[in-house]
């Protein structure tokens, strides 16, 4: 159990500094959205996720009171899902519409559509 | 014994807090300092958790539900703002 | 009358899940469920008027436990495969550099609007693609980090997921 625990930590840790990297290391607003929403959202289902279990396993060691710390860690993960997405999207548009161009795009359907 | 190992943790999570905000002083453009605010919210509420759980204190957890919402909604409120702008 | 019903169901729902471990009555105490009764009925009045503010036709479909459970299967099985693989994918052109972006467009051809939400979202979170904008059509417009044809057919861009949705929404 506590393996898994350090494993999921670690994954998370992990993921959550790429995300961080991808802010340095892109070039424009939306590939560093990119980076940035996917991997923070996929390090911290993990770090969540170890914390669950780490309530869990409190639960099993008979202090049953640490229940709580695994529901409400689990409320934390569904509005970071609901959330996070919805947030890059809002930036993203407001991106666009401020008039920011992504930087050697291939194709821009968007630009014809916004008059 | 798992409780240094999480404030570790929360350490790490701190120094990327701050490379975060690097980015938000360097950007070029505003949407770029709004996805460094955003990473650094997202890292602050799994901060809050980490500590939640190496302190054993379930309050830090539901501080980390206020400051998710909280979050949120100041982002789509920036996100809204820059678009009226223009 | 019915949605107030609902709303607040679901609102003292969420209040109990909060307040759970608070004192002895199974796991709650007893002024817990009362302000949870007086929050949750304020909760469901509010969201009814913004609802109605907002022009949101709500419907009963998704009450449904079988969508719910489609849900959590969509959820844990293509959903969470496809984030892990964007995940590898995005972490290889972190440390690579290798990008050729653009802005493309595709049209799922989804009924309701709780669908292109929840398909908007799950495009953010997969392989190279980020959802920009939507028009009235309910056609998005995707930020593609490797371009693989200007005119992309919409397997290209989100694999399974609006056959899923359809399965859950419609």
């Amino acid at each position: 159990m506590i393996f898994v625990i350090y494993t999921l930590l670690t994954i998370g840790l992990l993921f959550q500094g790429l995300g961080v990297l991808a802010l340095h290391r892109f070039p424009d607003v939306y590939t560093r959205l990119h980076g940035a929403t996917k991997c923070t959202t996929f390090g911290s289902i993990f770090i969540y996720l170890a914390i669950i279990l780490y309530g869990i396993q409190l639960v099993l060691e008979g202090q049953p009171q640490f229940g709580v710390l695994s529901v409400h860690t689990l409320i934390v993960l569904a509005l970071l899902l609901a959330t996070n997405p919805t947030g890059a999207h809002a930036i993203a548009r407001s991106a666009y519409r401020s008039g920011v161009k992504p930087k050697n795009a291939v194709v821009d359907d968007l630009k014809g559509e916004m008059k | 014994m798992i409780s240094f190992e999480l404030m570790v943790l929360a350490a790490a999570l701190a120094g990327l807090m701050i490379a975060s905000i690097a980015r938000a002083f360097l950007g070029p453009t505003t949407p770029d300092r709004l996805v460094a605010l955003d990473t650094t919210n997202t890292l602050v509420t799994a901060g809050l958790v980490v500590l939640g759980a190496a302190f054993k204190a379930v309050i830090y957890i539901d501080v980390a539900i206020v400051y998710a919402m909280l979050a949120f909604v100041s982002t789509l409120f920036i996100s809204k703002y820059l678009e009226d702008k223009k | 009358m019915a949605i107030l019903a609902i709303a607040f169901i679901f609102a003292f729902l969420f209040y109990l899940a909060l307040t759970a471990g608070s004192g002895n009555l199974l796991f709650w105490s007893i002024e817990e469920l009362v302000f949870g009764l007086v929050f949750a009925y304020l909760a469901a009045i509010l969201s009814v008027r913004l609802f109605k503010a907002a022009g949101v036709k709500p419907s009963a479909k998704m009450l449904s436990p079988k969508r719910w459970l489609l849900f959590f299967v969509y959820l844990i099985g293509p959903f969470f495969l496809e984030l892990t693989k964007a995940n590898i994918d995005v972490a290889k052109r972190v440390v690579t550099k290798k990008i050729k972006p653009g802005i493309v467009k595709i049209s799922p051809g989804l009924k309701t609007d709780f669908g292109t939400t929840l398909l908007a979202n799950s495009i953010t979170l997969t392989p190279g693609t980020l959802t920009v904008d939507i028009n009235k059509k309910k056609e998005l417009f995707v930020h593609w980090i490797w371009v693989e044809s200007k005119h992309p057919k919409i397997e290209q861009v989100c694999s399974s997921f609006p056959k899923w949705i359809r399965r859950i929404t419609e």
